[in-house]
């Protein structure tokens, strides 16, 4: 955790509780998780009761309140998706990982998640990880692609 | 870049432009939307760019410009270049031929019939992207620009005659004028409701408030959708445009952009775009000179489908919880901060500018009597040409499917088309021919919604689809009131259970009741709306749900725990190839020997039906009968007669 840049972040929005949800978001996006130090330094500085973040980080998805695998594996469960086969891909995903959606590995390899739709519903069943799109999925491709993250 | 001052200064500008480009310089589009990008589009760039280079350096010439687009809707075959000034058209081109295209078509002038996209019904390839089937069919207003400009560059849409709407509002229109051709122009929002867009910005502007905010409403929250991504990923300034000549006829000087985080392209380009129309000062302080002035942020949403609906995203600015509110009041007099807001969805502020530019009568002169312009979809699923298009009202169902969508893919039958996302409604076969407007798909219990149109076929089943939906919505309703919260998780309870083969007599009434109920009783149109992918499917498909209640079979084979695989004997080859793949090493069988497999260890992930070569055949689903007992153990020998005896 980068205490330094984190801290910028929170400086940033001092004073200023209708950016809450902003704020929230950069720190996500620079630590991936948020720790509880962190949402009371926010609660403190942009002057939000810490009941109140704890509503906000748990109704919207984009949070997450526990570290992150090294890679993130997102399922694609959009509709065209779906309907392409995606629960299939998704059993095979979970059984190959371990893992439901929602949740990180002990080793904290691998968090999946399942996202609805990343816009290229033409490459359906969609997988990505750690950015990387695969298109065109199907449980034995799957098997192949997560061969190659370690 | 200097501030622009005046409109004079304005189209000196633009002519500065447009004389810098040479209309017959080559230039390469290569669409980077997140579709082709996907697909690899990035290394595309990067071997033309390497190309051109060497280019350079060996004969001293600089003989051809690369442009970054967004996408022009024919996601299917990524990534997608079109080569100006000839408008030549290739499709699913790979960083491997690139030199070839140098060489080949722009310094030799020579078509490359390899990249063309072959249309099959006439037995002839096609060269320019106007002659393309799938094109050919739209009416691209919105989207036709999209591999014309570079989205990050203000002066291509400049180029384009862009801001002259703009221009026009400010210095010959009064806001009553602007606000008079966009009710005439019969715009209807297109983010869902199809209220009159006309009709919203005059209840915004006559609230007596000093303070009012304008917002685009880019949550995009359907899952299946991407229109708006589109246009704010390639097309910003549009949307731009048409926000700033909405805030001048309402009176606002304040707005906002509502993202979903989930497309940091979007957010990307939206951001340079502001950062752009406010260095030339169509953003700001006294916009051109007129007076008038005009800021914008750009907010991020945080992962929840529920805050599109336009009061949940105004809690959501407020930095608080999306949950909805009752409405009245509605945002146009008690809005973000308690300030009168008018929302639109981004593709009803990217029409504005068309508006202004053209009269109101430009729009009115395409489509149907109640829904006026061009809508947007995202066609997708069992479809051949997945993408976007851009159709006028009034198209026929069967003409976007089969003329724009090429049909359904591997000789499968249609079987229904869902419009409008966990709203909407699937509309069966014998309604494909009707004219697809708002009120006509309303009739048959689906609705427009913001323009996702989901193709299924015979591998469908319709009772998955409703669960589909309503296991979306359970995860989405924000659980502020009961009708909505609870209504939904039992319907998604008798729809799990008939879908696991657990279903009683009588389930279907009970899902109609319940489905009533929470569409009268809740409080958003989430919950009003939720019960739609439910009754459509009843009323359309009810013998699905007979089937999965009273014989315990999924007649399209995807309910798991309905099926069995399994390997007929009389076709089995012993190839060892399931047995291989099997995740489950639930194949039993070996060299010679037929293969069985053990219906104990199955986890019916269909691999094994997959891989079974297609001469074979020989791995079968089965639904609502027994499995065969396994084939006896002496009879599993294959005995080959080898050809030299
Ligand atoms: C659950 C729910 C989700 C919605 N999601 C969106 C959305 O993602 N984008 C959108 O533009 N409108 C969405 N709407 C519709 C908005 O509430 C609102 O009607 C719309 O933004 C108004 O713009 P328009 O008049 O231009 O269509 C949603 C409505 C509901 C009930
Ligand atoms: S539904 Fe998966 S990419 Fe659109």
């Amino acid at each position: 955790m980068d205490k330094g840049k984190i801290d910028k972040i929170i400086d940033k929005y001092e004073g200023d509780a209708g950016s809450l949800i902003q704020a929230l978001l950069e720190i996500q996006s620079e630590n991936r998780w948020l720790p509880k130090e962190v949402l009371a330094k926010v609660s403190k500085k942009l002057n939000v009761p810490l009941s109140r973040i704890q509503h906000i980080v748990t109704f919207y998805k984009a949070f997450s309140l526990v570290p992150k695998g090294r890679h993130e594996v997102h399922v694609c469960t959009g509709t065209a998706c779906h309907v392409r086969g995606a629960p299939r891909l998704l059993d095979s995903v979970k059984d190959l990982i371990g893992i439901s959606p929602g949740e990180t590995d002990m080793d904290l390899k691998y968090s999946l998640e399942t996202v609805n739709c990343v816009g290229c519903c033409a490459l359906g069943p969609v997988m990505v990880i750690d950015g990387e799109y695969y298109g065109k999925m199907s449980p034995a491709k799957s098997e192949d692609v997560l061969k190659n993250y370690d | 870049m200097a501030r622009i001052n005046s409109p004079a200064e304005l189209e000196e500008f633009r002519k500065d432009i447009i004389s810098k480009k040479d209309p017959n310089r080559p230039c390469i589009a290569v669409c980077t939307g997140t579709g082709c990008l996907a697909l690899g589009a990035a290394n595309v760039v990067a071997a033309f760019k390497e190309e051109i280079e060497k280019q350079k350096l060996q004969s001293k010439v600089d003989v051809v410009d690369i442009r970054e687009t967004g996408c022009p809707g024919f996601c299917e075959r990524g990534p997608i270049i079109v080569i100006y000034p000839e408008e030549i058209c290739y499709l699913q081109v790979q960083p491997g031929d690139a030199k070839e295209i140098i060489f080949e078509t722009i310094l030799g002038k020579k078509i490359i019939d390899r990249l063309l996209y072959v249309d099959l019904t006439a037995d002839k390839k096609v060269v320019h992207e106007s002659e393309i089937p799938f094109y050919k069919n739209q009416k691209r207003l919105l989207l036709g620009n999209n591999i014309k400009i570079d989205p990050k560059s203000i002066d291509d849409y400049l180029a384009l005659g862009g801001y002259s709407a703009l221009v026009k509002a400010l210095f010959h229109l009064t806001p009553e004028q602007v606000l008079e051709l966009v009710k005439n122009s019969k715009l209807r929002g297109r983010g869902g409701a199809g209220f009159l867009t006309g009709v919203k910005w005059e209840f915004a502007r006559r609230s007596p408030d000093k303070t009012k905010y304008v917002i685009v409403n880019a949550d995009e929250g359907d899952p299946g959708a991407f229109m708006d991504r589109a246009l704010l990923e390639g097309n910003p300034h549009a949307v731009l445009e048409g926000l700033i000549i909405g805030a001048y006829a309402i009176g606002s000087h304040e707005g906002y952009f509502y993202v979903r985080q989930e497309y940091p392209l979007a957010v990307k380009n939206i951001g340079i775009a502001i950062k752009q129309a406010e260095e030339y000062g169509f953003v700001g302080k006294n916009i051109l000179g007129s007076g008038f002035d005009f800021t914008i942020k750009v907010h991020q949403g945080a992962g929840a489908f529920v805050c599109g609906e336009e009061t949940a995203l105004l809690m959501s600015l407020e930095g608080k919880p999306g949950e909805p509110r009752p409405r009245p009041p509605y945002p146009a007099v008690k809005g973000l901060w308690g300030k009168p807001t008018n929302i639109n969805n981004v593709e009803t502020w990217a029409n504005v500018p068309l508006i202004i530019k053209n009269g109101s009568d430009f729009l009115t002169s395409i489509g149907t009597e109640g829904s006026k312009g061009t809508k947007i979809f995202s066609l997708v699923g069992k479809v051949n040409n997945t993408g976007l298009v851009e159709v006028p009202m009034g198209i026929t169902l069967r003409d976007i499917i089969y003329k724009v969508g090429g049909g359904i893919p591997g000789g499968k039958k249609f079987k229904a088309v869902q419009t409008g996302g966990p709203s909407g409604g699937c509309i069966p076969e014998e309604f494909l021919d009707i004219q697809v407007d708002f009120d006509e798909l309303a009739k048959v219990g689906a609705i427009m919604g913001s323009g996702g149109m989901i193709v299924m076929d015979e591998d469908t089943c319709m009772v998955d689809v409703a669960r589909y939906f309503l296991n979306f919505l359970t995860d989405e309703s924000c659980g502020k009131c009961t009708p909505c919260r609870e209504g939904i998780r039992q319907m998604l309870k008798i729809l799990t259970n008939i879908s696991k083969g657990r279903g009683r007599e009588g389930d279907i009434e009970l899902l109609e009741e319940l489905a009533r109920t929470t569409g009268d009783a809740s409080l958003c149109a989430l919950g009003r709306t939720a019960p739609n992918p439910v009754l459509s499917t009843i009323r359309y498909f009810r013998d699905e749900y007979e089937a999965h209640i009273k014989d315990k079979r999924c007649p399209a084979y995807v309910c798991k725990e309905l099926i069995s695989y399994y390997i007929d004997p009389d076709k089995c080859q012993a190839c060892m190839i399931c047995l291989r793949k099997c995740p489950a090493e639930a194949i039993d069988g070996g060299k010679n020997r037929i293969h069985i497999i053990d219906q104990n260890k199955c986890t019916k992930c269909g691999t094994c039906f997959e891989v079974c070569p297609s001469r074979f055949g020989a791995v079968t689903r089965l639904s609502g009968e027994p499995v065969p007992p396994p084939f006896p153990e002496e009879k599993r020998t294959i005995v080959r007669k080898s050809k030299d005896k």
